[in-house]
This record gives C-alpha cells, sequence and structure tokens, in this order.
C-alpha cells in the first residue's frame, strides 16, 4: 500500500511501520511534508550514523569500527570529505553526511494473542525439555537462554511455546539468522503454526519489504534497520558465519533488542565464549543430545590420502574416495559432497560425474549439480536435490547447514582446509541421517593430515551421543 | 597484505624478480574480478568504438549524416554483467572507492589514445542534476576525470530530468538537450564518463560545447554496451 494514504487512513499504521526502526531518510517513504512535520514534532530524532571520535570510527547501523571497511568520498552536496561504511553499503550507504532517524512516536501496542498456536504436532520428550526452558526463559524476563541442541533436533518446534508465551503478552518477537535459507525454510513453517500473527520474513529480495509485523524473521542484515524493537530475540545458528560476521550479528541483536528482553540463541556448536559463559554459571542453558527421532549422530569416519591436496589440484580423485564411492552401504542414498573452494568445486564436477556414471549411480551427468553461494541457480538446484531429482550435489560450506534433506551420505574432500572449522565440519556432519525412515547415513572425512578442527568436531559428536545415550 | 576493493578477497602476488625489482601498479581487484571484466580488443568503429568489422558502424555512419558533434569515443570495456554490477555498486550504492577499480586503464587508455592532442585537452566531466547529486552525493563522471593527469573545466550544468537508463533509445535520442553552458571553452575537450549506451548524452554534451565555440569534443568512457 502507498505510504501516503496509509498516514491519511492511520497514525497507528504510521507508527507500525517506524517504531522499533533505525533508519536513513531514503528508506522512510514519506512524502517530503509529512516527514518534516514528524521532524519538526520530534516524532522522527535524527542521531549520526557514524561515530568519529579521538580517531576512532564506528557504524552505527552495522557495528563495524574496522579502518578497512570505511572510506571517503568527496561531497558534492557540502564540499566535505566525508567518511562512509563499505560494510552495509548493501543497504544504503551510511555516511557523515546524512543522519540516521529513530522513531520517538506513539508507542505500539501489539495484540496480545489469547491461543496462538495453530501446530497440532508433538514434541518428544527432549524437545519438550528444551522447550519448556526457552519458554520460562521468556516468562521469566531472562536477559538470555541458550540452547544447545545437536543437528536435526528439531529447533523450530522447540520455539513455539516460547513464541506462544510471548505472543500471549502482547510482545514483538523477531527470529534472526546470518543465513537467509534458514530464513527462507523457517518462514513457512511458522506461518503454519501461528497462522492468526501477521509474519513477515525479510531478506535481500524477500516478498516482505515493510517489517511492521509481530513476528519478525530476518537475516542479519535486515535485522540492522532496527532499534530497541523486540521483546524477545530469537538467534538460530548463532555462529554460522566467521568471526568479523558473527560480530556484525551479535551487534546488530544488542541494537534490535529493548532494553528490557530475552534473548534465546539457538546452536548446535556454541563457540567457546559461549561454553565458557554456560560453564561458569552465566549463561542459562539447555542440551538436546538427542535428535528428533530418537537415534544418534552419525560419527564421521576420517580417511587419509596422502596427496589429497596436489591430486584434487591436478583434478584427480583421490583412491581413497574413488574406493569409498564404490562401496558405499546404501547407494539409493543422494550424495552431498563437501569441497573448500568454488573453483575446486567446478573443476572437479566433471570427474565426480565421470566416476559415478562409470558406477552407475547416475545414469545421466543432469544427475550431479555444483552449487556455490554466487550460483544464481542456487535455490532451484537445492529444490532439484530436495525433490530427489539429482542424486549428487557438489558444494560449498553454504549448504553445511539450516537445509535439510531426508537420506544422504556425506563426504568432505579436503577436510583439512582451513574453511572447515570445526563448527562447519560438526554441521556438515549433521546433514547425515536426518530422517526417521533412515537416520543413518555415512560420513566421510578425506584429509592429508588430521586438523585441530577435525579432531575437535570428532569430539564433540561423541560428546552429544554420550550424553544422549543417557537419556 | 592486500585485499580486492570489490569482492574483498586476498590479492596474491607471486614474488618474482620483477615484482621484487620493479615499483608495481598496485592492483586493486584480485584475478577473479580481473578476469571477469572484457576488454574491447580487435577491430572496432573508429568513432564509437563498438566491436565492429568495418571502419564506422551503422550507427555512426548515421550519425556522421545528420552531421555528428564527436570527433571519437573511446571506450576500454565491453558492457557486460560484470561491470554492470560493479558500476552499480559504484555509482547507485555509492562507493566511492571503487573507482580505483578503473584508475590504471582509464590513465593508460587517455595516454595511448589521445597521445597526440594529450597536452591541449580540457577534460569535462557529466554534470549530475541536483536531485541525483542529493541522492548519490558524488558525480561519478567527475570522479573518473579526476583520476587523469590534466585540467578538468566543469562548465556544463544539466537540467533535472528522469534517469537515463530507464529510457529506451528512441526517447533518450528525442528528448530535448538536458545540457546547458556555464562558461564557453575554446580549446579541444575531452568528455569523460562511465557508459557509452548510443552516444546521445556525449553528443547533446558535446552540441552545447560546440555552439559556444568549442574546436573539437572527444570522449573517453568505461563501457561500451
Amino acid at each position: 500500500m502507498n505510504m501516503d494514504k496509509l498516514i491519511l487512513c492511520s497514525p497507528r499504521l504510521l507508527a507500525e511501520s517506524l517504531s522499533g526502526k533505525r533508519l536513513l531518510e531514503e528508506e522512510i517513504s514519506l512524502p517530503e511534508k509529512c516527514f518534516h512535520v514528524l521532524l519538526s514534532t520530534k516524532q522522527l530524532i535524527p542521531i549520526p550514523a557514524i561515530e568519529n571520535q579521538k580517531g576512532s570510527v564506528k557504524c552505527i547501523r552495522c557495528g563495524n569500527t574496522s579502518k578497512y571497511y570505511f572510506s571517503e568520498y568527496p561531497c558534492g552536496i557540502c564540499q566535505q570529505k566525508h567518511l562512509y561504511c563499505r560494510n552495509c553499503i548493501q543497504m544504503g550507504r551510511i555516511s557523515e553526511c546524512k543522519p540516521l532517524y529513530i522513531w520517538n512516536g506513539a508507542e505500539v501496542h501489539w495484540p496480545k494473542h489469547s491461543n496462538p498456536l495453530t501446530w497440532e504436532g508433538k514434541l518428544t520428550p527432549a524437545q519438550s525439555n528444551a522447550a519448556a526452558q526457552l519458554e520460562k526463559a521468556v516468562i521469566e524476563k531472562l536477559p538470555a537462554c541458550l540452547c544447545w541442541a545437536v543437528c536435526g533436533a528439531g529447533k523450530s518446534e522447540m520455539l513455539f511455546p516460547a513464541i506462544t508465551a510471548a505472543l500471549k503478552q502482547g510482545k514483538r518477537i523477531a527470529l534472526a539468522s546470518p543465513r537467509v535459507d534458514v530464513i527462507r525454510e523457517l518462514f513457512p513453517r511458522l506461518e503454519q503454526a501461528f497462522q492468526d500473527v501477521t509474519i513477515e520474513a525479510l531478506y535481500g529480495g524477500s516478498e516482505h519489504k515493510a517489517g511492521k509485523s509481530q513476528l519478525i524473521l530476518a537475516t542479519t542484515h535486515q535485522l540492522m534497520r532496527y532499534y530497541q524493537a523486540f521483546d524477545v530475540l530469537i538467534i538460530d545458528e548463532v555462529d554460522a558465519f566467521p568471526f568479523y560476521l558473527d560480530k556484525s550479528l551479535m551487534y546488530a541483536a544488542k541494537q534490535a533488542a529493548k532494553k528490557q528482553s530475552t534473548t534465546l540463541y539457538l546452536t548446535a556448536t556454541p563457540r567457546k565464549n559461549f561454553r565458557l559463559q554456560m560453564k561458569l554459571g552465566k549463561l542459562p542453558h539447555v542440551f538436546v543430545p538427542l535428535r528428533y527421532h530418537g537415534h544418534l549422530l552419525p560419527v564421521p569416519k576420517l580417511k587419509l590420502a596422502f596427496h589429497l591436496t596436489s591430486q584434487l589440484a591436478n583434478k584427480k580423485l583421490p583412491n581413497a574416495f574413488q574406493k569409498w564411492l564404490m562401496n558405499r552401504q546404501n547407494p539409493q542414498r543422494q550424495l552431498l559432497i563437501f569441497g573448500p573452494k568454488i573453483s575446486m568445486i567446478k573443476e572437479l564436477k566433471e570427474v565426480i560425474t565421470l566416476l559415478l556414471l562409470q558406477t552407475g549411480a547416475i545414469s545421466a551427468s543432469e544427475e550431479l549439480q555444483a552449487v556455490y553461494a554466487a550460483d544464481k541457480d542456487r535455490e532451484a538446484k537445492i529444490k532439484q536435490f530436495r525433490n530427489r531429482e539429482l542424486h549428487a550435489l557438489i558444494t560449498t560450506t553454504i549448504l553445511e547447514r539450516g537445509v535439510t534433506f531426508p537420506s544422504v551420505d556425506v563426504a568432505v574432500l579436503a577436510a583439512g582446509h582451513e574453511v572447515f572449522n570445526e563448527a562447519a565440519l560438526v554441521q556438515i556432519a549433521g546433514r547425515a541421517g536426518r530422517s526417521a525412515d533412515d537416520p543413518s547415513g555415512e560420513v566421510i572425512f578425506f584429509h592429508d593430515g588430521k586438523t585441530d578442527a577435525i579432531e575437535k568436531a570428532r569430539q564433540m559428536i561423541l560428546d552429544m551421543n554420550e550424553r544422549g545415550k543417557k537419556l | 597484505m592486500n585485499f580486492c576493493v570489490y569482492c574483498h578477497e586476498r590479492i596474491e602476488q607471486p614474488l618474482t624478480w620483477s615484482t621484487w625489482l620493479t615499483v608495481k601498479k598496485n592492483n586493486v581487484l584480485c584475478i577473479s574480478c580481473t578476469g571477469k571484466l572484457e576488454m574491447i580488443s580487435g577491430k572496432r568503429c573508429k568513432v564509437c568504438s563498438r566491436a565492429w568489422s568495418s571502419s564506422i558502424c551503422l550507427d555512426c555512419q548515421q550519425w556522421r549524416e545528420l552531421g555528428d558533434n564527436i570527433e571519437r569515443n573511446y571506450s576500454i570495456f565491453h558492457y557486460n554483467e560484470t561491470i554492470c554490477e560493479m558500476i552499480t555498486q559504484w555509482k547507485f550504492r555509492g562507493d566511492y572507492l571503487l573507482r580505483e577499480m578503473f584508475r590504471n586503464e582509464l590513465k593508460s587508455a587517455f595516454e595511448k589514445q589521445f597521445a597526440n592532442n594529450a597536452a591541449s585537452l580540457t577534460v569535462i566531466p557529466i554534470p549530475l542534476s541536483e536531485s541525483r547529486m542529493q541522492e548519490r552525493g558524488f558525480n561519478q563522471s567527475l570522479a573518473l576525470a579526476e583520476m587523469l593527469d590534466a585540467p578538468i573545466k566543469q562548465v556544463l550544468r544539466r537540467k533535472s530530468g528522469e534517469k537515463q537508463a530507464k529510457k529506451n533509445r528512441k526517447a533518450r535520442l528525442k528528448r530535448d538537450n538536458p545540457f546547458s553552458i556555464t562558461e564557453p571553452l575554446k580549446q579541444a575537450a575531452l568528455i569523460v564518463d562511465d557508459i557509452y549506451t548510443t552516444g546521445t548524452t556525449v553528443r547533446q554534451a558535446a552540441q552545447q560545447l560546440k555552439f559556444h565555440g568549442c574546436p573539437e569534443v572527444y570522449s573517453l568512457t568505461i563501457a561500451r554496451s
């Protein structure tokens, strides 16, 4: 709906679309007159977008303080040089020249839903234990609670009681994840579970844009447009990215949450600082060591291949890999092959296709595809794989988490490469054995020398299985 | 350590005798990004730089018949998906630093292609309308012009109007000239801009310049679509 009309019909709608936001003027699509009225009546307040004090610079929107991500431009309007932030420039340039605006008008009262949950499924005992803890955190207004659940534990369902509790109290809720795929997969499920609640999913290129619902799903970047907006903030896959991106997620989360709020963290692979806080008893937490179907996690097999790096560089497949491919326990399973670099994946596609054709695992070369972050057909290929139209998929770490395929075997080529850190390997291993019909799945790491990450990942899986057995 | 200004990947520079002993031009793009740019090479239209097998392309023949007002346009790259994204990121998203992607090529094109009259050329940027300037904060054409070792004169002014990119060829050609002159220029002019599409913008600017006494107008553009 056009914003012009929107304001004419209701100041409440205006408050809904602007409250809890921190935006550039160009993101506030109001007629100029209205904008100036809101400014002069102090319903919108300008704040500097870049903090520049004593040589330390900070972007107020994304929290970037790294000099590398700042640059300067000569402003043609005020004839001065301005710093601007390159870190979050995709969302509109933050510079010294233009302020951000925060809402200071009427507060929005979100509806109190008496019985919002329309989901009729049942939680397993392990799930309901965790769900109760998260619900308690919301009801008792704890500042934070972490749920350490193995891959495939059914995390989204465990959130339903906590979200329900928040909706009953008329709270505003956001669920954020660094991964677009996670948001895309969660949205329809939440929509199903809370049919009478307005929900929006925000990501680059998403259908929803307004972000004025009570329940918001957002990627890290989209979360940056919010300021003191949410009573309950759920962060899924806290540790899904390299550290510096993690930092901006944490910054965005802190900014988007109200001062008095509850943050729920969901993760399968908590980082060191979280593990430390848990050990020190500073962070309330709950474990879910068993998958929803009650089976243990597949433990990765480690396979040494001496000349792995040089062989892969020469587009040759290590013998160990070939042997494994030909002797899989269940050749019916789909195959998910991870590689460290896009270039390597593209190069290996051909040889792996040939090998699979030879062994009869696939009957046409189209049954194997390669997919990576910048791939235009990424969504389509993932969908094809999920529909079993593809037998095998070669991928980078983009598919390491958040996406679920029922029955796959997982191989990692060059598991010793630096992109495969501990968390990534645990997540990758977690792609196998997701369905109750086929809960085992093979996981195999090919390496030419065990790294710390490989050892620790395997250990983390074994530890979780130990805990699981006790249940 | 160097990082690619466009994709932020690390730039790996092999250490060889030549890189160690000579002062090398600083690469700002990584190999992968550089590889996605296509330089215009081989035969091209001598007027507009379009890849063309004979000497003047059909468009330019038409312009000639109507009485063309530019001597020549030189473009460096083919307009492909990558350069389109790069220019978008630079000018529409406003990442000013990205002009560095074009610095080396722009300078060397200027030195090689306009060597005969480099000393007498005055560089003329295409101006932005005021509303565009409010949006972007900088003029991309001026940003390019400033990277050349040549005097710049901002003698053109633009009446405010709609965005070029949204218009088709016919609408562009028919439109009234959006430029006016603030001060006549009596030397040869080199217009610098990012993209040459139909050549209308350059020719409209040239028309004004020539009308007020400029003897010759050339143009240098980053990409030829």
